[in-house]
């Protein structure tokens, strides 16, 4: 352990113990996934006091995405000259009769792509079939997924349609917070998408709940900095949004992002897997770019979220379960043979535990 | 698709894409992959830019760049390489 990241365990320690002797036990949820598999990796999960709690949020937009999604994604693959363009995380997640890796085996077309870019390549290669982008994500992926639907609309790219499914964070930390008293003291907020929204878009969750919110990045110490950031605020009665990531974060984040986005798509209400529907938390294509809309074209409607028998993954997602309660955690759900979404993406929390925390785990149990 | 790979801007071209715009083939530590610049129009080449599934969001400096690549390695573990332009820890498959 280096020096500075020695001298932050101990302070967070000391704050920690006196908060929890005044009968105020801390309580952190880290929104995004890729901060709950960080916070495994580097260890510092293991440097915290047992009187700070941390719990994972719904921050992997796989594990958000609903499964009437899923299942319509899995239709769409079956119509004729379709081929479907996705994120690789995607592929397997399990909807109500498979996933689109089933599919794949019965013959659709399914084409891994890195970027939405990729898909409008892949619609021009391709002029006799209708390539349907899967765009799912958070701020971050959603900016190159509307400059490839402006791309498509200036070239006359005609048979490009889009899946949208694009969640905002946001509404979602809305959404927790205002179902009641949310047992959370603060948010550690991710990095990536705060170079995207910016710092002050958190400034509502801080102001009008009272929580602190501090932008990190993943990395040890700086995670670890922030998590000291939030306690500080909490023992001291504050609730302001602080950045210890880095400078590329900046109050009114990225404008040229931004406004791209807001060209192209419209916030709409959403269903989040297994929590259910959050106003506001989603988006939609503009009317404009309403030829681009693969439901529209399909003139299909998502159908119901169902979640698979006996998966809490809703409840892991909010923060009200570990993936340890969940009766198939590690027996009838593994990452070989996911039962729920949080155990199909490397960023899920129950994937994260299961690589991690397995024996810690079980013994919660 | 939600992590962010730090590289450097070795060559601007323009992509012939009319939205698109100028693409830049950057370096993420020997791998060269295309990014679109239509997010960061003030990058340059030998800027550092933070890549999101083949577009640049943020210029940064090389420290930051440097730590960006810290945190992929702690996010993902010492060998995490490029798949596309997906940062992948090595032998993922196999640990599952
Ligand atoms: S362990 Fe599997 S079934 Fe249980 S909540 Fe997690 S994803 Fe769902």
């Amino acid at each position: 352990m280096t020096s500075d990241v020695q001298a932050v365990v101990a302070e967070l320690n000391d704050l920690c113990a006196d908060l929890e002797a005044a009968g105020k036990p801390v309580a952190i949820m880290e929104i995004c996934g890729t901060h709950t598999v960080s916070l495994f990796r580097t260890g510092a999960k293991s440097l915290l006091p047992s009187s700070l709690r941390l719990v994972s949020g719904p921050g992997c937009p796989v594990c958000v995405t609903s499964q009437g999604y899923i299942d319509l994604a899995c239709d769409l693959a079956a119509e004729p000259d379709v081929i479907i363009a996705t994120y690789g995380d995607m592929v397997r997640v399990p909807g109500a009769r498979g996933s689109l890796e089933t599919m794949r085996g019965e013959g659709a077309e399914i084409a891994v792509v890195y970027s939405a870019r990729d898909a409008v390549k892949l619609a021009e290669e391709n002029p006799t079939k209708r390539v349907i982008f899967l765009s799912v994500g958070f701020e971050t992926t959603t900016p190159g997924t509307a400059l490839s639907v402006l791309e498509a609309e200036n070239r006359g790219i005609d048979n490009l349609l889009i899946l949208a499914q694009n969640k905002l964070v946001i509404p979602a930390m809305h959404a927790l917070l205002g179902g009641g008293e949310m047992p959370i003291n603060g948010f550690l907020c991710p990095g990536h998408v705060s170079i995207v929204i910016g710092s002050d878009a958190y400034k509502p969750i801080a102001d009008q709940y009272g929580k602190p919110c501090v932008v990190a990045g993943f990395e040890l110490h700086n995670m670890l900095l922030a998590l000291l950031h939030i306690v500080r605020q909490v023992a001291a009665g504050e609730n302001r949004v602080e950045n210890v990531y880095s400078l590329t974060v900046t109050e009114p984040g990225n404008l040229h992002a931004q406004a791209i986005v807001d060209k192209v798509f419209q916030p709409c209400d959403a269903v989040w897997r297994a929590i259910g529907m959050i106003p506001a938390s989603g988006l939609e294509l503009r009317e404009e770019y309403g030829r681009f809309d693969a439901l529209s074209h399909f003139d299909l409607e998502m159908g119901p979220d169902v979640c698979p028998a006996g998966c809490i993954c809703g409840e892991v997602i909010q923060g009200q379960a570990t993936p340890a309660e969940c009766k198939l955690f590690g027996t009838g759900c593994t990452p070989i043979k996911p039962v729920g979404p949080c155990m199909v993406s490397s960023e899920g929390t129950c994937a994260a535990w299961f690589r991690y925390n397995r024996n810690t785990a079980r013994t919660v149990e | 698709m939600c992590l962010a790979v730090p590289g450097k801007i070795l060559e601007i071209v323009d992509s012939g894409e009319p939205v698109i715009g100028r693409t830049a083939m950057v370096d993420f530590q020997g791998s060269r992959l295309e990014a679109s610049l239509a997010m960061v129009p003030e990058a340059e080449v030998d800027d550092w830019v933070l890549v999101h599934a083949g577009f640049a969001m943020s210029v940064l400096d090389e420290k930051e760049a440097k730590e960006n690549w810290d945190m992929l390695k702690a996010a993902l573990g010492d060998d995490v390489e490029l798949v596309g332009n997906e940062p992948t820890p090595k032998g993922d498959e196999d640990d599952q």
